[in-house]
């Protein structure tokens, strides 16, 4: 037995159907209970988060005529980090004739992820996403589309079909507007109560069953108990544990690892995924990282100099005297490998002593051939704002220039353990979106997070959670006054309390920038056994430090962005030691996790198949106590695992 | 580069508030505005003092978080760009900066720099939508949008909702907030059968939550980080004529 963690009972997913892949969704929907109309009003649900997964699921739950109580941090649902997505959305249409279909997005997902989800809600999801085209198109997306009146698509890294439908640059925008209107207007209905600048920090569990939160007021500070007969999860996903990530200031794992706490199992923390494509840092005072999409790659050459050192101006560089080397090392997806294969790639070249810019931390992404290709309008059209939002950081013009880029933290695979419901281990409690662990496995394709979270809240969960509403109303005797609401409040309380009254030296920023730095060197891009051991004892070390020494201004009974931040920091202090000890324990290189003992002769990722073809979902034990790991086997009946490849 | 900062403090909405001035040194022209803020709070913190509090998020320009007014322009001087995209080699060094909250009545400020913009989500609930339940859509490709539509949607649906035209308005007019959206859903044709019902029930809650009538001095369209142009409000005002034209078949819903 390891030092750091003892292993459970292995873990199953009893919710999906013993039927023939394309027939387990229709087959769980027949099983599922239904709730009659008219006692859907007495029924109420907490959504917490209005991203696009939180949106969708509190519109149609409240079309459907339950009671939703939908919270975030934003002052307005509408700010969700969803907003920032780019590039689009996939979606098994096959409007280009090119192949397309349901089992090909399945296995693009399945084998993307490196053979480490869960077949059956993969299947699913490829199935609902034509639906999510038609749901967004009727309520008023405006997807680009042709001269001819129909939508447009593009194609997307790691696959070989156009099945990527998108609104400029700015679809996440788009899709999250789409249900966040449709959320509104079922405000308006009645059904929807929203909760803004209210940041949940408890779960409450009842008799082993979820049945309310505990949120801060962040205007006035009040703690407030909230209960409902169940409760969801759509918080989204921990990337900012690294501090610097392409996420927005305030996303946060406090929502997902409070649970955790209560008896979630956390799945594969350790599965990261670090994009290719974002703007280089520039200083120390840097606060996040901007993703310049991924779209771009498929115009975009990315090169750097044959000669280390060779500080010309790159558009003096002739074509001799460039490394283009995506296309050199993958011929066959060139510039479209995968995320991980990308960011790796960059890396590699960097350390090689080849990159370009402030630190020679950056490669050459150059859309000069498509300029001159298609003209400058013509580009413009496509990726207008992300040139001007280049320049608008960097100082320096795109159309003239080749912009310089490196991989940065940007996207959870890992999260809550859900079965194929959605449901985590404590029951009544769903996790849907980027919070849970569902169906990217150890890397995710992209515009493959923007149709999880819609497939989640407009299809999936509206039908799941009925079967558990259906059975499982809260008892009439169960109030904020119960003992374990009270508890929980309490102990709320008493964190807050302690957080402002240790008023050590040290800033919130200086320890979280401190933790992001361990993550990012030990269990960034490559992660080795003895980096990670370190990186354990120097987390646990620093937590300790915060614990002791964070300087926490002001009171809790005001706006406190402060104290919101140290109780987020406190969290991912947590989070981040599962996360090394999940990626220690996973002695094998799989998607984004890169375990640099495990490669292939060419320094690709090497699986281990017989040893770790399993979710690794952990259990929580007590604060400083060992967690358990309980592995949930994975089996592939439908689709082949192969050594991927893009060569 | 050394920056003076006159910034307005406010401890909470009932707090009469004032300008207070910071100096902050070696101030980096890479930076972004809200990067200088931040270290200003971590100065402020570590000297015992209360951080300057101010809305933020995505740092993209494109969640409509930050909201601060500088030298007396919404989002600052800078042409399309939220404040987030704002960076300091646009400010000489030794400039003196005011930086002030989004001032308009139905905007209570909250604390320092921070407003209350839930006015704009209450004029989406009225009508800024097109009611299309979960699982009732035809395939997508069942009604051709032609691209000069879909465009000029488009163009409407960029909004970020950050209410920077609100706080550049003399009257503290929301039209053009409310234009980009009837014209957004309007343009489409799925947009249709509740357009006009849409632009009057949006107009009716924006003026009862207290927002002026426009006058068309196109401060809003200046300031707008994204550049939603004035001729969206003429496409709202067309729209809420249409449905209080006596004699229409479509009744109007409001409320
Ligand atoms: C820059 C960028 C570009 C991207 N581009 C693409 C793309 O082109 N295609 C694609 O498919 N994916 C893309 N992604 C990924 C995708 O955007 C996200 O995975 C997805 O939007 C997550 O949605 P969500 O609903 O799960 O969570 P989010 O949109 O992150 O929403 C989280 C919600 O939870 C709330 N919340 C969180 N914690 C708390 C708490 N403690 N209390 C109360 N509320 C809380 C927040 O207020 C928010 O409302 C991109 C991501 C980034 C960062």
């Amino acid at each position: 037995m390891t030092p750091w963690y003892t292993e459970g009972e292995p873990l199953r997913d009893a919710t999906t159907p013993a039927v023939p892949i394309e027939d387990r969704w229709d087959a769980r929907r027949f099983e599922t209970k239904l709730v009659n109309p008219a006692n859907r009003r007495r029924l109420s649900v907490i959504i917490v988060g209005t991203g696009l997964a939180g949106a969708s699921a509190a519109a149609t739950l409240g079309e459907g005529g339950y009671h939703v109580k939908s919270f975030c941090y934003q002052d307005s649902p509408r700010r969700a980090h969803s907003i920032a997505a780019q590039g689009g959305i996939n979606a098994a249409k096959n409007y280009r004739n090119d192949g397309d279909s349901v089992r090909r997005l399945f296995y693009d997902t399945i084998k993307g992820g490196d053979f480490r989800s869960r077949e059956s809600n993969v299947y699913r999801l490829a199935q609902v996403s034509t639906a999510i085209i038609d749901q967004c198109v009727a309520q008023g997306v405006p997807f680009a589309r042709e001269y001819g009146g129909l939508l447009d698509n593009r194609s997307f890294g790691g696959v070989q079909v156009s099945r990527t439908f998108y609104a400029r640059g700015q679809t996440g925008e788009q899709l999250l507007l789409g249900a966040y209107q449709a959320q509104e207007r079922q405000v308006a209905a009645g059904t929807v109560e929203v909760f803004t600048r209210h940041e949940m920090l408890d779960l409450i569990v009842i008799d082993g069953k979820a049945r309310g939160i505990i949120v801060r007021d962040m205007v006035t500070g009040e703690v407030e108990t909230h209960l409902a007969d169940a409760v969801v999860l759509a918080s989204g996903g921990y990337g900012n544990a690294f501090y610097l990530s392409t996420n927005a200031m305030g996303c946060n794992a406090t929502a997902i690892w409070r649970a955790h706490r209560h008896g979630a199992l956390f799945a594969n923390p350790c599965f990261t995924q670090i994009h290719p494509t974002c703007i280089p840092v520039s200083g120390d005072y840097q606060s996040k990282l901007t993703l310049m999409s991924e779209s771009l790659r498929n115009d975009g050459r990315i090169w750097v100099p044959s000669e280390g050192g060779d500080d010309r101006d790159p558009r003096e560089i002739p074509d001799t005297d460039r490394d283009y080397f995506l296309e050199r090392l993958y011929p066959a997806y060139g510039n479209l490998v995968t995320r991980d294969v990308a960011s790796r790639a960059v890396k590699n070249v960097c350390d090689a002593g080849y990159g370009v810019g402030p630190g020679s931390r950056g490669v050459y992404l150059d859309l000069a051939d498509a300029i001159n290709r298609l003209g400058q309008a013509a580009i413009k059209e496509k990726y207008g704002n992300l040139f001007d939002m280049y320049q608008r950081i960097t100082g320096e013009d795109p159309y003239q220039v080749p912009m310089r880029i490196y991989p940065a933290v940007h996207y959870t695979m890992g999260g809550l353990w859900v079965d194929y419901d959605l449901q985590s281990t404590v029951p009544g409690l769903f996790v849907i979106g980027e919070a849970n662990f569902s169906d990217h496995g150890a890397n995710r394709l992209g515009a493959s997070a923007l149709m999880q979270g819609l497939a989640d809240g407009y299809f999936v969960l509206p039908n799941t959670i009925a079967n558990y509403l259906a059975t499982n109303p809260m008892p009439a005797d169960i109030d904020a006054s119960h003992p374990v609401a009270v508890r929980t409040a309490d102990a709320v309380q008493a964190r807050i309390q302690k957080l402002l009254t240790i008023k050590g030296q040290r800033t919130v920023d200086s320890f979280h920038k401190e933790l992001g730095n361990i993550l990012w060197e030990k269990c960034g891009m490559e992660r080795t056994a003895e980096g990670l051991t370190e990186a354990i004892g120097q987390v646990r070390k620093l937590k300790e430090e915060f614990w002791n020494n964070v300087k926490v201004t002001g009171e809790n009974e005001e706006l406190n962005q402060t104290l919101e931040r140290a109780g987020r920091v406190a969290d991912f202090f947590e989070l981040a030691e599962l996360m090394c000890i999940d990626a220690l324990h996973r002695a094998e290189s799989c998607g984004g996790h890169f375990r640099t003992e495990s490669q292939t002769e060419d320094g690709e990722a090497l699986r281990n198949d017989d040893e770790f073809a399993y979710v690794a979902a952990w259990s929580f034990t007590g604060g400083g106590e060992q967690p358990v790991l309980r592995k949930e086997h994975l089996e592939f009946d439908f689709v082949e695992m192969t050594q991927r490849s893009y060569k | 580069m050394n920056i003076t900062l006159r910034i307005w403090r406010q401890q909470n909405g009932s707090d009469a508030g004032a300008m207070v001035t910071y100096r902050i040194e070696d101030v980096a022209p890479e930076m972004s505005f809200l990067e200088m803020l931040d270290v200003l709070n971590e100065q402020l913190t570590l000297s015992g003092d209360d951080p300057v509090a101010f809305d933020s998020d995505c740092r993209e320009g494109i969640c409509g978080t930050c909201s601060l007014v500088i030298d007396g322009i919404a989002h600052g001087p800078e042409a399309l760009t939220a404040v987030c995209q704002l960076h300091m080699r646009h400010f000489d060094d030794g400039a003196v900066i005011d930086v002030e909250p989004w001032r308009a009545d139905p905007f209570p400020i909250v604390k320092d720099l921070i407003v209350d913009r839930s006015a704009l989500d209450r004029i989406i609930q009225a009508g800024g939508y097109i009611t299309a339940p979960t699982g009732t859509a035809p395939d997508a490709h069942a009604t051709l949008v032609p691209k000069d539509a879909a465009d000029r949607a488009f163009d409407a649906a960029v909004c970020i909702g950050c209410g920077a035209c609100i706080a550049a308005c003399p009257n503290g007019s929301a039209m053009l907030f409310t234009g980009a959206k009837a014209t957004h859903l309007g343009s489409l044709p799925q947009g249709q059968p509740e357009r006009n019902s849409r632009a009057l029930a949006m107009i009716n809650q924006h003026d009862a939550e207290g927002f002026g009538g426009c006058t068309e001095i196109g401060e809003c369209t200046a300031v707008c980080p994204v550049g939603i142009p004035l001729n969206m409000i003429s496409q709202l005002n067309s729209d809420v004529l249409s449905a209080l034209a006596p004699g229409r078949t479509r009744r109007p819903q409001t409320g």
